[in-house]
């Protein structure tokens, strides 16, 4: 559904969508950010210029048909294996660039051997890793991400890490690789924290134009319909609660990564 | 160019690099770590992508990456490996993009053991992977057939963008013998227009194996099997060997195949009326060819180094048109010609 905006002759267009971003409207649930990430993807994605030299690699888990929202080429990978996949398009495209956009059950379970090694070889290529602590697509399951005591369709009486361990933290693991070179956590809930997370993840594409290493952006994220929580009351949970296990920050940063003036 | 003394794993590791093969990656595994340590070189002197994989599940979809930028890509592993790989199979099949695998067969199942098997018969030509998918399996005797194999291979698979495997053995890879490598292919300047490459003056290009909603992914099913018949209608490959007066016809493909020339050489030595049908392509399978010899000879005789797999197509074919008989060794037991005679003797006794 292509969004018909008309602009009255005495006023003036200040704000749009992004030339990379596809005018249509998305599949996503009200609350959740993931049209919010994807939204700083494409403007990134524009003011580098380097929309038609990138390639997307769409996971398995709700944005699946991230393809549909961000007008690059893209692959969509099995549930997992997006920067494997990655990793062969990069390699035979060396002067493109090649990112991924995974939930947390794709990157941090099903996926943790191709993530670690991804970046552990330092593959030249961008990571986008949406926490939001559930699987959202499948109905709310038990995530590696889901806090502990949280409740979920397949921990009902909440997370018991006595039994089934612990939330995986990434960033943390991923900024022990020699390959990674900018491992940032951010978050997606609240204007200033969102400016924060679209200067992080242009430097994590700059990275990749640099040709410095492996960077990936773990995104705190929400998912209202399946934490039972309005998207106001998301929000706030991401603000006040999640960061108590997954602390905001840059977990890694190289020299040469400071070093990239981030506009 | 000259013959030379070539190993198995070595000549379709070479061969596929004269081929035009772009890029390789794989994970060590016996029987086949040869055609890895040579890529492993060679394809860095050519200025080519190797890479080590953490894992099959991790190579098979960085072949799935290059393959859909359309570059020439494979990678080689046996059953323990490729059953990893199956995943990705299946994503490559749904997706459309040209791959080649080389499946150095053992024994099975389990860890098994690493001697020469055909124990993967089923998990290859049945479809290794979810959902509806054929991939072309092609199955070669010896070392030029297995390299001439290689060139055939990129060739189908970019032709029909579709998985190709060639079903080799343990002895196919660890044997040595002479055979002559392809010259060296130049590598194509342009990439095929379906590849993802980056937009540039151009509308995105998805690939993908998810279609939802039940009508479009039936649309897409129909497509793929009407490819499939076009396949089965052109590709099927076979070669026969006495067969014109032949009361007996043997059926065996790669090493058994092998082994069966000599068997009738030798039943024909004799005064036995045997000949042979080996399968090159076990998928598409001869199936018509075979249906039509049943009708002609006595009794069809099946070898294989598994427990009788292909013997099922072989018996789908006769069609109940003539008794279907097997020998077969297992456990990484390759059979001796004198073992497939006798048992050919014995049976022409029996249908005398």
């Amino acid at each position: 559904m292509a969004v018909d905006v008309k602009i009255p002759e005495n006023m003036e267009l200040v704000y749009t969508y992004p030339e990379s971003l596809t005018e249509v409207s998305t599949h996503y649930c009200p609350g959740c950010t993931h049209g919010i990430v994807h939204r700083l993807v494409a403007e990134v994605l524009d003011e580098l210029d380097i929309r038609e030299r990138t390639i997307g690699v769409a996971p398995v888990g709700c944005s699946v048909l991230a393809y549909n929202y961000i007008k690059t080429d893209f692959v969509e990978a099995a549930h997992g294996r997006a920067l494997a996949m990655a990793t062969g398009l990069k390699r035979v495209n060396p002067d493109k660039i090649v990112f991924t956009y995974q939930g947390d059950g794709d990157l941090a379970a099903i996926g943790t051997a191709e993530t670690v090694h991804a970046a552990n070889r330092g593959e030249l290529l961008t990571t986008i890793f949406i926490n939001n602590a559930i699987y959202g697509m499948t109905g709310g399951q038990m995530a590696p991400t889901t806090l502990p005591g949280m409740v979920t369709t397949s921990s009902p009486l909440g997370r018991d890490c006595s039994i089934v361990g612990f939330p995986i933290k990434m960033s943390e693991i991923l900024a022990q690789t020699e390959g990674a070179v900018y491992i940032t956590r951010q978050s997606s809930a609240g204007l200033a924290a969102i400016r924060k997370l679209k200067k992080a993840i242009k430097r994590a594409f700059m990275v990749q134009l640099a040709g410095l290493g492996y960077a990936c952006v773990e995104v705190l994220s929400t998912c209202p319909t399946n934490w039972n929580r309005d998207p106001w009351e998301s929000i706030q949970w991401v603000e006040e609660e999640m960061p108590k296990y997954f602390p905001l920050g840059d977990y890694k940063v190289t020299d040469a990564v400071q070093a990239l003036k981030v506009k | 160019m000259a013959k030379e003394l070539l190993k198995g794993n070595v000549a379709f590791a070479e061969a596929a690099l004269r081929y035009g093969l772009e890029a390789y990656f794989g994970y060590p595994i016996t029987p086949q770590s040869e055609a890895l340590e040579h890529l492993s070189k060679r394809m860095v002197e050519e200025g080519r992508v190797f890479l080590q994989a953490e894992s099959e599940v991790a190579a098979v979809n960085m072949v799935y990456g290059a393959a859909a930028a359309g570059v020439r890509t494979m990678t080689s592993t046996s059953g323990p490996g490729f059953a990893l790989m199956a995943e990705g199979l299946s994503y490559i099949a749904g997706s459309e993009v040209p791959a080649v695998f080389v499946n150095m067969q053992r024994g099975g199942p389990g860890l098994g053991n690493i001697q020469p098997s055909q124990a993967d018969y089923f998990f290859m030509v049945k479809t290794a992977g979810h959902g509806d998918f054929h991939p072309i399996v092609l199955a070669p005797a010896n070392i030029q057939e297995m390299i001439d194999m290689v060139g055939l291979a990129f060739d189908l698979a970019e032709k029909y963008r579709t998985l190709v495997y060639i079903a080799g053995d343990g002895s196919l890879g660890q044997m040595m013998e002479s055979a002559e490598l392809p010259p060296m292919q130049a590598l194509p300047t342009e990439r095929p227009d379906w590849a993802v490459t980056g937009c540039e003056g151009r509308d995105p290009n998805l690939i993908t194996s998810l279609y939802l909603g039940a009508k479009n992914l039936e649309a897409v099913n129909l497509r793929l099997q009407a490819k499939l018949r076009e396949i089965e209608e052109n590709e099927i490959r076979y070669q026969e060997y006495e067969v014109e007066d032949a009361e007996i016809l043997l059926v065996a493909y790669g090493t058994v195949g092998r082994i069966c020339t000599t068997v009738v050489r030798e039943a024909r030595k004799a005064g036995l009326k045997v000949g042979l049908l080996r399968p090159q392509t076990l998928w598409p399978f001869p199936l018509a060819r075979l249906r039509e010899l049943a009708g002609q000879v006595k009794v069809m005789f099946v070898s294989e180094m598994n427990a009788g797999q292909m013997l099922e197509d072989v018996e789908r074919a006769a069609a109940g048109q003539c008794p279907v008989k097997f020998y077969g060794r297992m456990g990484g037991v390759v059979p001796l010609t004198d073992e497939i005679l006798n048992a050919v003797k014995q049976l022409a006794e029996e249908v005398r």
